[in-house]
C-alpha cells in the first residue's frame, strides 16, 4: 500500500503558554516551541503500522518553509520512506482550501492507495482532509480511530459521541482523517533524528506542482484571519491566594460543605 | 443576503439542541430571514424530526430516500449539492457529523468553509466577521468571509442559545423528487456502545478529573489517594486516554462521558471546550493547575495556582483530617 501522511509543525501547546504579543494582534511567536502537530503525528504511526502489516511506503508531506523540515526529519527518523516539503513563495498565507489545493496537485502527480491526515492542528479547522478528498473525488472518513486493511477496502471506526465508535466500510483509494489515541506513537530520540539527518529532502514548488495564485496563497484565501485576542472574561474563579496549605484547607471546607464528604 | 439553511441531524427521528442553536445562529446572520431546515432520512423517523422542527424554522425541507435512514456524511453530501439552490449559506453543527460532511460539501458547492464559529462578530452586505478559538481556547481569533459565493458554515454546539419560538408553526416542503439515486463509496456498517468500565463516572457526585498535568501514569495513584480520602471517583480528560494512562470509560468530554457531579476538581485540565462539553448540571468547580492562564479558571468557581503533585497529597491529608475530626 502506498500510504501519504499530511503533516503540519504547530506550535506545541504542551510547551507553550500561547499569549499575545506586544501589538495584541498576533500570538507571540518569539519563544515558541513547536513541533509535529499530534494527530498527524498518530497518523504517521498508523500509516507505518498499515505498511509494516501489508507492504508498500510511506510518504510524508507538509505545506510550509525551511524550518517545517524538522518535523519530516523527525518522521524519517520514526521510520517513513520518503519525505516531500512543498514550498513556494506564492504558497504564503494560503487558507485551509489552498492546503487542500497544493496538497491535491501533488497527490495527482504520485499514485496513492491511502492519504492520512490529523483530525485538527491546534490552529487550524479540521477541513483540509476531507476538501482533499472531496477535490480528488476520493471517499472520506474523519475521526478515525481504527484502521483494518480488508484487500481493497478498508473497515475504519470513527468516534462519535459518548465514546462509541461508527463502524464504517471504505473503498481504496481514500483519505482518513486520524484522531488522537488511535496507537501509540514510538519514540523518537535525538539519535534517530541524526541517523536521518542526511536524507534528501524533496522539495516541489509552484511550479512543479501546477498551482497558480487563483487558488492558492494570500490572494486565493476566502476565508481570512484578522487578529488574535483574548476574549472579554465572565467572572471567572475566585483564586485561592493563601500558602498550599491553607488552600487544601479551604477547598476541603468547600468540598465538605458541598456534601462532598460521604 | 443569500439564502440561509440549517442542516439538521436526525438519528430514529430524534433532533438535539442543535437544531434551535442553528436557527438561532441563522438569524444572527441575518434577522430579515427565516431560515429554513434542511432533514434527511426515512419513514417516520424523517416525519417525526421534520414535525419536531417545525417549532424552531418557518421551512423544513424533508429529504427522504432509503439510503439516507442512517446519516452518512458522503450521501447527505449528494443530496444537499443536488437539491440546494446555488450560493446558499449552510449552517452545520461542529459535531463528528459536521466534521465529517462540511469541508468537502464546501468544496462541491464551491463556497469557502467557516469552522467551529463560535460567535458572530458583525455581518455586513455580503460579509461576515466571526470568531472561532484556537490553541484549545488560550485564544480567539477574529476571521472575515466573504459571502457572496455563499458559505458552508460550522456552528460550536452551544455557542448559540435558543428557546423554541411556541408562535412558530412552519410548513414542512417535501423536496425527495429531485433527489436521484444515491450512492457511497463509504458504507455505515455498525455502532459499537462504549463500555461502561470497572467505575461508572456518571454515577458519582463528586470526580477528581486529571489532565495533561497529571505528567506520567505513576502519578494517577495521587489522584486516586484523594479520590479515596473523598469517596468519589477519578476520571480524566482525552490526553491523559490517548496516553494510555487511563481507560476510556474515564473520559469526560464530548467524545467521552457526560457528567452531572456535584463537585468536579478539574487536576492539570486545560479546560478545552470539548472537555467541558461533558460537564452539566452545573457543579462546583475546582480548578488547579500551574498555568495561571489556563482557560478553565474562566469557568471555575475557585481556582488554585499550583503544582497538582504537590497540592493533591496535601488535600488528601487535609481531607482525611477532616473526615477524622467528624467522624469523632
Amino acid at each position: 500500500m502506498e500510504i501519504l501522511v499530511c503533516v503540519r509543525r504547530v506550535p506545541d501547546t504542551s510547551e507553550n503558554e500561547i499569549e499575545l504579543d506586544s501589538q495584541g494582534k498576533d500570538i507571540a511567536r518569539d519563544e515558541l516551541v513547536y513541533s509535529i502537530n499530534e494527530p498527524d503525528n498518530y497518523a504517521v504511526e498508523e500509516a507505518l503500522q498499515i505498511r509494516d502489516r501489508v507492504g508498500g511506503t510511506v510518504t510524508v508531506a507538509t505545506v510550509g518553509g525551511e524550518d517545517d523540515e524538522e518535523v519530516l526529519r523527525r518522521e524519517l527518523a520514526m521510520g517513513a520512506n520518503r519525505a516531500v516539503l512543498l514550498s513556494d513563495e506564492s504558497f504564503a498565507e494560503s487558507d485551509g482550501r489552498g492546503i487542500a489545493t497544493i496538497l491535491k496537485n501533488f497527490v495527482q502527480k504520485e499514485k496513492f492507495d491511502l492519504i492520512l491526515t490529523g483530525v485538527q492542528a491546534d490552529d487550524g479547522a479540521a477541513q483540509v482532509g476531507g476538501m482533499l478528498a472531496a477535490m480528488l473525488d476520493l471517499p472520506f472518513a474523519s475521526l478515525v480511530n481504527s484502521i483494518e486493511v480488508c484487500g481493497q477496502k478498508l473497515k475504519v471506526s470513527r468516534e462519535i459521541e459518548g465514546g462509541n465508535k461508527e463502524v464504517n466500510e471504505i473503498d481504496l483509494p481514500c483519505v482518513l482523517s486520524i484522531q488522537t489515541g488511535i496507537n501509540e506513537p514510538r519514540y523518537v530520540g535525538m539519535r534517530g533524528i541524526r541517523q536521518v539527518a542526511s536524507v534528501p529532502i524533496a522539495t516541489l514548488g509552484a511550479s512543479e506542482l501546477a498551482t497558480n495564485s487563483n487558488s492558492v496563497g494570500r490572494n486565493a484565501a476566502k476565508v481570512v484571519r484578522i487578529d488574535y485576542f483574548i476574549p472579554a472574561q465572565g467572572k471567572g474563579a475566585e483564586i485561592l491566594r493563601g500558602s498550599r496549605e491553607e488552600n487544601a484547607d479551604k477547598v476541603a471546607e468547600l468540598i465538605a460543605a458541598r456534601g462532598g464528604l460521604r | 443576503m443569500n439564502r440561509i439553511f440549517a442542516y439538521i441531524v436526525q438519528r430514529a427521528g430524534m433532533i438535539d439542541d442543535t437544531a434551535a442553536e442553528l436557527a438561532q445562529a441563522a438569524r444572527k446572520i441575518d434577522a430579515s430571514q427565516t431560515p429554513i431546515a434542511v432533514v434527511t432520512g426515512s419513514g417516520t423517523a424523517l416525519d417525526m424530526a421534520c414535525d419536531s422542527l417545525r417549532s424552531f424554522f418557518g421551512e423544513v425541507w424533508k429529504i427522504s430516500h432509503e439510503a439516507l435512514a442512517y446519516p452518512n456524511a458522503e450521501l447527505v453530501r449528494q443530496a444537499l449539492v443536488r437539491l440546494l439552490p446555488e450560493k446558499s449559506i449552510v449552517l452545520i453543527s461542529h459535531d463528528h457529523f459536521g466534521i465529517d460532511l462540511a469541508p468537502g460539501l464546501s468544496i462541491k458547492l464551491d463556497c469557502p468553509f467557516l469552522s467551529d464559529l463560535v460567535s458572530i462578530d458583525q455581518v455586513s452586505e455580503n460579509s461576515i466577521k466571526f470568531v472561532r478559538q484556537e490553541f484549545g481556547g488560550q485564544v480567539s481569533a477574529h476571521y472575515v468571509c466573504d459571502l457572496t459565493s455563499g458559505a458552508v458554515i460550522n456552528v460550536r454546539p452551544g455557542a448559540f442559545r435558543a428557546a423554541p419560538d411556541s408562535a412558530l408553526s412552519g410548513i414542512i416542503v417535501d423536496k425527495s423528487d429531485g433527489l436521484g439515486s444515491l450512492a457511497a463509496k463509504r458504507r455505515y456498517v455498525e455502532t459499537i456502545v462504549a463500555e461502561t468500565g470497572d467505575v461508572d463516572i456518571t454515577k458519582h457526585a463528586v470526580l477528581v478529573s486529571v489532565g495533561r498535568g497529571i505528567q506520567e501514569k505513576d502519578n494517577v495513584t495521587i489522584a486516586e489517594d484523594l479520590a479515596e480520602a473523598l469517596g468519589a471517583a477519578v476520571s480524566c480528560s482525552r490526553p491523559v486516554v490517548d496516553a494510555k494512562w487511563m481507560g476510556k470509560s474515564r473520559q469526560v468530554g464530548s467524545s467521552g462521558k457526560t457528567v452531572k457531579p456535584k463537585v468536579y476538581l478539574a487536576c492539570g485540565i486545560s479546560g478545552a471546550f470539548q472537555h467541558l462539553a461533558g460537564i452539566k448540571g452545573k457543579p462546583f468547580l475546582i480548578a488547579i493547575n500551574k498555568n495561571a492562564k489556563a482557560p478553565i479558571f474562566q469557568v471555575a468557581d475557585i481556582g488554585i495556582v499550583d503544582d497538582l503533585l504537590e497540592f493533591l497529597p496535601e488535600l488528601t491529608s487535609k481531607v482525611r483530617e477532616l473526615r477524622g475530626a467528624v467522624a469523632k
